[in-house]
């Protein structure tokens, strides 16, 4: 019972990191808050599918592609919407907000509804982690997001495009002054955003069925876990998703499944009212409160 | 050599001469500057207390005019909030739902009629909504606008997980009104009240104060006058209207559930407000009077109502912020002309 909640936890942990990596990157350099997050989990899943059933494309092409497809909008979504309102936070919200809400309802209206559409596995079969019986996807899902830890932690360190980026999430004004464009890596941020949220999609959605509450769902997650360990922070990223993960698990195993959305709920409300910054965000007093 | 020199223009922007003696006392000079006035208040008033009676032979768009009052007061709320507090509140739906709730509970547990359930709930949901939304008060910008946003959703996630207040069933049976007039003069009314009650007092000393706290909460704390009671009473306020709201239409339908806490209800009176042009509270009642027939006329296709808002938000928060009040009273007041620099 209890290796069962050390490892289902795990998993869990997992997949909040997959679903928030995106939302708190794309926060982290840019200071946007790209809440059409969920929309675009949902839509490459949907794209994926499309490609896959539909247009009868091989699953990686299709993967890929629809991966590639959500980069775009975000890059898009960038260009046309947030370099507008860029500043002035609370339309950010709103305009990418409502252009989720859109995508999903769009999707919705658009006859996908139901539990009848659904992405392969990448492989199936069953393998034991301390007696525990996992599913195949189960473990390249931890194995996907532990690399993409990895992944990121060595772009933002070692490549050109990864430290201006970084530079850009340290000191916006040092960073223009050396010559990185704040628009180019702006948008570029969003773009690498909305394709891990993509990433997430085509890795977590196989577990379940394609459903467009899913976005509302991955988007709270999403805030839940970048509140919890901090907006823009990186490290609080990992270690809310663990928090969170394992409270989540431990939740649903002692109560009802309904809970689930209790416990990331007031998570972000406790978070915010105590300690705005999360647990590993810089203290801005000023910014956050008064 | 010798490329056309572009002659550079800009637009200067001039006040009317009519508005500038308006301001003053000389407004009562002629029947001109009283005109001037009170034309669009009037016009403004008129048009809601014949609504009803213009309506009156088509029951379903009377309901869709109840509607947009109802949308209406959500939408002050909210551009009360956001534009003269500074405190962007994602979770309008709260409000309402809380108010709505009250009502429920004190019509069907304690038998009161409507006409006493729905201004007893208004103020206790307001006192319940500023209780729970205190310990976020010294939050600010997008801290205070997920928090917010999480409110309604977190209620209705209790209610099913705790099969509380009657569940995901919520209460049904609830008293309606005796006549359809009380019915609709009773919500133009409060919306009246809402209206020009919020609209005079941000003119008021306190109201000062408010909005002193949206543009510079320094200053006000630098003038040892607490930021946070200040937004306390601010919150209450305006979750007056939203409460009434709620309470309101609950009668109207004679049930409650869940859906009183939907996220449609957060957005639609965000988008009214964007669109009809926030900071003016006018703005907001027109910005409803545009949609909520919008959303009508799109009723039959489901969810793409929502898109259609949500495009339209969008279009208006990235293109036009501005919104459409604030554009007709400059034309109203001021003039333009192109000058060269």
């Amino acid at each position: 019972m209890h290796l069962d909640i050390l490892v289902y936890g795990f998993i869990q942990s997992c997949a909040l990191l997959l679903m928030a990596f995106g939302f708190s990157l794309v926060y982290g350099v840019s200071r946007l808050p790209n809440f059409a997050h969920g929309a675009l989990y949902v839509l490459t899943g949907f794209v994926a599918w499309a490609l896959f059933k539909q247009a009868g494309l091989p699953y990686p092409l299709a993967a890929g592609l629809s991966i590639l497809i959500s980069g775009l909008l975000g890059v898009a979504i960038y260009y046309v919407v947030l370099r507008r309102v860029r500043g002035m936070e609370v339309s950010e919200v709103i305009a990418t907000y409502a252009i989720g809400l859109a995508v999903l309802e769009g999707l919705r209206y658009a006859g996908f509804r139901g539990g009848s559409y659904s992405l392969p596995a990448l492989s199936d079969g069953v393998v034991f982690i301390f007696d525990v019986p996992v599913d195949h996807q189960r473990v390249w899902l931890v194995a996907l997001g532990l690399f993409m830890v990895v992944a990121i932690w060595l772009f933002t360190r070692y490549t050109r495009v990864g430290r201006s980026l970084k530079g850009m999430a340290q000191d916006e004004r040092a960073a223009m002054m050396l010559g990185i464009d704040s628009d180019r890596t702006a948008a570029l941020a969003v773009g690498l955003g909305s394709m891990m949220a993509g990433i997430a999609a085509l890795i977590i959605f196989p577990l379940g069925s394609l459903v467009v509450e899913e976005g509302y769902k991955v988007l709270i997650y999403a805030i839940a876990v970048c509140v919890v360990g901090g907006l823009g922070s990186w490290p609080g990223t990992v270690v809310a998703s663990f928090v969170l993960g394992y409270s989540q698990y431990i939740t649903v195993s002692y109560g009802k499944p309904h809970y689930q959305m209790v416990v990331m709920l007031l998570a972000i409300i406790v978070t915010l009212v105590i300690r705005p910054s999360g647990f590993f965000g810089k203290q801005k007093q000023l910014e956050e409160r008064v | 050599m010798g490329a056309p020199v572009m002659e550079q223009k800009r637009k200067e922007r001039i006040d009317r001469g009519i508005k500038v003696r308006s301001e003053t006392l000389y407004a009562l000079s002629s029947w001109e500057e009283i005109g001037y006035l009170i034309t669009p208040r009037v016009l403004f008033i008129a048009a809601f207390l014949l609504m009803p009676i213009l309506l009156s032979p088509w029951p379903y768009w009377s309901r869709v005019g109840l509607s947009m009052c109802i949308l209406a007061l959500l939408a002050i709320s909210f551009d009360f909030l956001a534009n003269y507090v500074g405190l962007v509140c994602l979770g309008g739906a709260f409000f309402y739902g809380v108010g709505g709730y009250t009502s429920a509970l004190l019509n069907t547990q304690l038998g009161l009629p409507p006409m006493l359930a729905i201004p007893i709930a208004t103020l206790i949901g307001a006192f319940l909504c500023t209780a729970m939304l205190a310990p976020c008060l010294p939050l600010r910008g997008i801290y205070f606008a997920i928090v917010t946003l999480m409110y309604p959703l977190l209620m209705t996630r209790l209610i099913e997980a705790m099969d509380i207040l009657g569940g995901t069933e919520g209460f049904r049976g609830i008293e309606g009104f005796s006549s359809p007039w009380t019915e609709q003069y009773g919500l133009i009314f409060g919306l009246f009240f809402f209206l020009f009650g919020l609209r005079r007092l941000v003119n008021e000393d306190q109201g000062l104060v408010i909005r002193a706290v949206k543009d510079n909460d320094q200053s006000v704390r630098a003038s040892g006058i607490s930021v946070t009671w200040t937004k306390t009473k601010a919150v209450f306020l305006a979750s007056l209207p939203g409460c009434f709201a709620g309470a309101y239409y609950i009668h109207m339908y004679s049930n409650v559930g869940i859906s009183a806490f939907a996220l449609d209800l957060s957005i639609m009176p965000i988008a009214a407000t964007v669109i009809g042009g926030g900071g003016t509270l006018i703005g907001p009642v027109i910005g409803a009077a545009l949609l909520v027939p919008l959303s009508e006329a799109l009723r039959d296709f489901g969810s793409l109502r929502i898109v259609v808002y949500a495009l339209v938000l969008t279009g208006f928060v990235v293109f036009r912020s501005e919104g459409i009040m604030n554009v007709v009273s400059r034309k109203y007041q001021q003039f333009e002309r192109w000058v060269k620099v």
